[in-house]
């Protein structure tokens, strides 16, 4: 239990220096950032917008300790400011009208990458030097060079343009209503596709790899030693001694690339013009939208803490090491 | 004479690399009949561990078998496919590694791990094999309570009887303890030292003990084969090991433990800067008492102080 | 390792930092050196670095003048006169390449270094002094390890005036975590060594005592982590110029592939605007990612390919030479 208290605390932590970081960040910028704004935006904003800015950016003068306690009193109550280019819908429910979306590629794409790379990992370490472990693992550091989004890229380009299988954008089918219906669900599976393969493709590598080599060095331990004097079948071997206890650090250094993932998953939506926050993401930078911008940020970082903790109750379930007696 | 349990003949193990190869273990032969305690002592690095592994064929790559035969039984063990080899394992040879904790898997429970061995090779129910598993606890005088615990939750002493007794599960014919209580304190020692011996006493199995430890041999076994560098130069009954051994190095050995009663006397060990290369086979002393013959000096006792 | 790196999971697949690992990690930097001159993918991703160094340093020879002037001609592919056609703006293709090989790979470069200094020195100092200011350091470390890097990089990015500047120090700011973790676990293990006691005793200075005695014993380890937090590097580069964050103005593989899409490139089938920067990206990533696979191969024995395959429980092989 003290183990994942500690983890808990940290996670706060993190999340309080990500608030900090967001209430500084303007503040700390040279010159007044909401004059740079208005002159690089070239749009004209009502005096309604120019205003939430300031209380935004801080330069409405003031003294910054009861503005910081403001300010993350706004946060934690869920108030993000208004939206800039969205004005003037609240950043919370922009946030929330892609968060979906996200979610349900991020989660698909991990969960089939981590069940397959980490299977595939295994079988390479225990046969050495065959097919899987000599092949593999090269060309998957090859694909996973790629930097995400061109691969996005030259996905779409082979499977939507070329050859016009699988749709090119967005989550669902335009004119298609929203539904619990099967049409809906398989139309946005069809759409699912091509973003999650392109997530999956690259991180594959890092997974297998991953795995292989904690089993090459879960498997110089002694109790694998002494698991096969026992007479123990090979199979029963790989899973119940190997690759349970390998899984740990796996499961491990999975906490630590979940945020790695969610940047390659935004990158990705990005190209498929697949409606979640990374998408948003884009639209938000180019219109100079800092709220939305601030709150994103917020909101991926809250989200990968979770996650991060989720991965901490799993860990904690495998190793019985690490529950307090 | 009934057939050896078991029987090593002019074993050779090879470390093979790009550049050489090494010989762990040099065309070593030795006999061990049931019931009977052998002893393979030696320094560090001598081949006692690469034969005890090789016995049961555990030995990994770059280690290769190169020479000589295993005889259990009669049977050749060099000669058994996998299939063989696994329903062999644990059946008729058991083994208890040096590091308990290391032996045992760290994420499961101590009963598991004794049920999935005495199913594989057993068959039964879940229920009946952990019914075996406490029988077994209770033999090494543990409360069987303690099948639920993980293997971080147990004491040093706890650990190795728990190894013991897994070890004896099935009723092996030889037990094969390598270096079975270097990592515990000497009091829990004797502990573990007084198990084995009432185990054998009850269930009648033959011991190949490794240890570089030369009173506990002493104490225990009844024969000891002295290696030295992958060969065997001495091989004799512990008593007579004990008073008239024959090789220099043998003498070294005993001598590195200085008695605790007597006159004080310097310890003796081998001269400076000697080695033994190219050990020659075994002679025949008599009294089933075989010498490797050397050409360096019979070390004399030391001088009184 | 940056976080940004492309692959984050070669974090994972390091061995768990034990014993074992620090042994295998104290290869002398001369001997790692010519075992690396020695091993096919040390040197094929090597000569793979070179060639683009050297390209891009003769890019103004090349393609003297300014690709990125736009020109009244239009896309067009590939063709005797344009080797990788045009782009939209009618700039060349093949010259963009080129001259955006000289910002990427310069930015990659400086952002990965820097990022491994400052993870160095993290580490370094934490495992060397220990107690609270090692607490303090790995907190940091392990916040900034945490908080997903491309949404930081982005804020970053936003908030501060745009030039390559910006760029590197962002890279830095979100690079320099990850090398700092691995620093720091394996100075942990080094500094327990006697060696170091020794100097601690006859009274050397900590700076010294952490260049003259971890640091040399590290070198492997410090290689590993300066070529993994180049990838990452040039990858997070090129995932912020994609965006639009980078400095538009400049020529880099990163900012090709954001005017590719933003001109439309890419859905009217223009594969040739698209492809070059983005192989070129993988190319340069792939080759720092072989060394590193070559490095780990060589600390490391056991990771080496067997000769044939065998199976992890295989018993030991019987390999007689007469049958008696």
């Amino acid at each position: 239990m003290s183990f994942l208290l500690r983890r808990l605390g940290f996670y706060l932590l993190a999340f309080w220096a990500s608030i900090t970081l967001n209430f500084l960040l303007p503040r700390l910028m040279p010159g007044d950032p909401v004059t740079r704004m208005l002159s690089r935006s070239q749009q004209r904003l009502e005096p309604q917008q120019v205003e939430a800015l300031r209380t935004l950016m801080g330069v409405d003068g003031g003294p910054i300790i009861p503005e910081y306690f403001a300010y993350l009193g706004r946060i934690l109550t869920g108030d993000f400011g208004m939206s800039i280019s969205r004005f003037p819908t609240p950043v919370s429910e922009v946030i929330a009208s892609q968060l979906p979306w996200t979610l349900l590629l991020g989660l698909t794409s991990l969960i089939i990458a981590v069940i397959l790379g980490n299977l595939l990992g295994i079988l390479a370490a225990w046969r050495r030097g065959g097919f899987l472990d000599s092949i593999a693992p090269p060309l998957l550091v090859f694909i996973g060079s790629f930097p995400y989004f061109w691969l996005a890229m030259g996905a779409l380009y082979i499977f939507g343009i070329n050859m016009g299988v699988a749709p090119m954008r967005h989550a669902f089918s335009v004119g298609l209503v929203p539904g619990f219906n099967l049409v809906f669900i398989l139309d946005v599976a069809a759409h699912l596709i091509l973003p999650a393969l392109t997530i999956v493709l690259v991180s594959l590598g890092g997974w297998m790899l991953g795995m292989r080599n904690t089993m090459i060095a879960t498997n110089s331990e002694d109790y694998i030693l002494m698991a096969e004097a026992k007479g123990l079948r090979p199979h029963r071997i790989m899973l119940n001694y190997a690759a349970r206890n390998a899984m740990l650090p796996s499961v491990t250094s999975m906490g630590m690339s979940i945020g790695f993932i969610v940047g390659g998953a935004l990158l990705t939506e990005v190209v498929f013009a697949y409606p979640g926050v990374g998408y948003q993401l884009l639209g938000a930078v180019q219109g100079l939208d800092y709220p939305l911008m601030q709150g994103m940020f917020l909101t991926i970082t809250a989200a990968v803490l979770i996650a991060n903790f989720l991965v901490d109750l799993v860990y904690v379930r495998l190793d019985p090491r690490v529950r307090k007696g | 004479m009934s057939v050896p349990v078991l029987e090593v003949q002019e074993l050779t193990v090879e470390y093979v690399s790009d550049e050489r190869a090494v010989r762990g273990a040099d065309r070593v032969s030795f006999t061990i009949h049931a019931g009977e305690i052998f002893g393979l002592a030696g320094e560090s690095g001598c081949g006692k561990s690469t034969i005890a592994n090789s016995i049961m064929r555990l030995l990994k790559d770059p280690a290769r078998i190169t020479h000589g035969k295993i005889l259990f039984d009669g049977k050749d063990v060099l000669g058994m496919d996998e299939a063989e080899l696994r329903a062999w394992r644990w059946n008729n040879v058991a083994m208890v590694f040096q590091s308990a904790m290391n032996s045992l898997n760290p994420v499961t429970r101590i009963g598991e791990q004794f049920v999935d061995v005495i199913r594989t090779h057993r068959g039964g129910t879940r229920a009946t094999a952990m019914q075996r598993a406490e029988e077994l606890l209770k033999m090494v005088r543990i409360d069987p309570a303690r099948l639920r615990a993980y293997p971080h939750q147990l004491s040093g002493g706890q650990r190795q009887r728990i190894v013991i007794a897994m070890a004896c599960a099935l009723n092996p014919r030889l037990l094969i303890l390598d270096e079975p209580t270097t990592a515990l304190d000497v009091v829990v020692q004797q502990e573990i030292l007084e198990q084995i011996r009432d185990l054998q006493n009850e269930l009648g199995f033959a011991i190949l003990f490794i240890t570089h430890d030369m009173s506990l041999m002493l104490e225990l076994s009844n024969r000891i084969g002295i290696m030295y560098g992958g060969r065997i130069v001495e091989l004799a009954p512990s008593r007579i090991l004990h008073h008239d051994s024959r090789h220099p190095y043998t003498q070294a050995l005993l001598g590195a433990f200085p008695p605790l009663h007597g006159p004080k006397v310097k310890l003796t060990g081998l001269a400076e800067g000697v080695k033994f290369t190219n050990v020659q086979d075994l002679e025949d002393h008599g009294d089933g008492h075989w010498v490797a013959p050397t050409d360096q000096p019979v070390l004399s006792q030391g001088e009184a102080l | 390792m940056s976080q940004n790196a492309i692959d984050p999971q070669t974090l994972m697949a390091e061995e768990p930092l034990d014993e074992s690992t620090v042994n295998r990690a104290r290869v002398s930097a001369t001997r790692l050196l010519r075992t690396l001159l020695r091993n096919g993918k040390a040197m094929a991703g090597l000569s793979i670095i070179l060639v683009f160094i050297i390209l891009a340093l003769l890019a103004p020879l090349l393609f003297p003048g300014d690709p990125a002037r736009i020109t009244s001609a239009g896309a067009s592919t590939p063709s005797l006169q344009h080797l990788l056609g045009t782009t939209t703006k009618g700039q060349d293709v093949l010259g963009l390449t080129l001259w955006g090989a000289r910002s990427s790979l310069f930015v990659g470069f400086a952002a990965g270094i820097f990022s491994t200094v400052v993870g160095v020195l993290v580490g370094l100092s934490g495992a060397y002094f220990g107690r609270g200011l090692d607490e303090v350091l790995s907190l940091v470390t392990n916040v900034f390890l945490l908080v997903p890097g491309l949404p930081l990089l982005v804020i970053l990015a936003a908030f501060m005036p745009p030039g390559l500047g910006t760029v590197i120090v962002v890279l830095v700011i979100t690079g320099w975590a990850g090398s700092a973790r691995v620093m720091r676990s394996q100075a942990m293990s080094i500094r327990g060594k006697d060696y170091v006691a020794a100097a601690l005793v006859s009274g050397e200075r900590p700076l010294r005592i952490m260049i003259r005695e971890i640091l040399p014993n590290m070198a492997s380890v410090v290689m590993t982590t300066l070529l993994g937090c180049i990838i990452g590097s040039i990858g997070a580069q090129a995932g912020l110029e994609f965006l639009g964050l980078g400095d538009v103005n400049t020529i880099s593989w990163g900012t090709n592939l954001f005017w590719a899409t933003s001109d439309g490139s890419l859905m009217l089938g223009q594969w040739w605007i698209f492809v070059p920067s983005g192989l070129a990206i993988a190319l340069v990533a792939f080759a720092l990612a072989l060394c590193n696979y070559a490095v780990d191969e060589i600390t490391n024995p056991r990771l080496r390919r067997p000769k044939h395959a065998t199976k992890s429980t295989a018993a030991t092989t019987v390999a007689r030479k007469e049958e008696k």
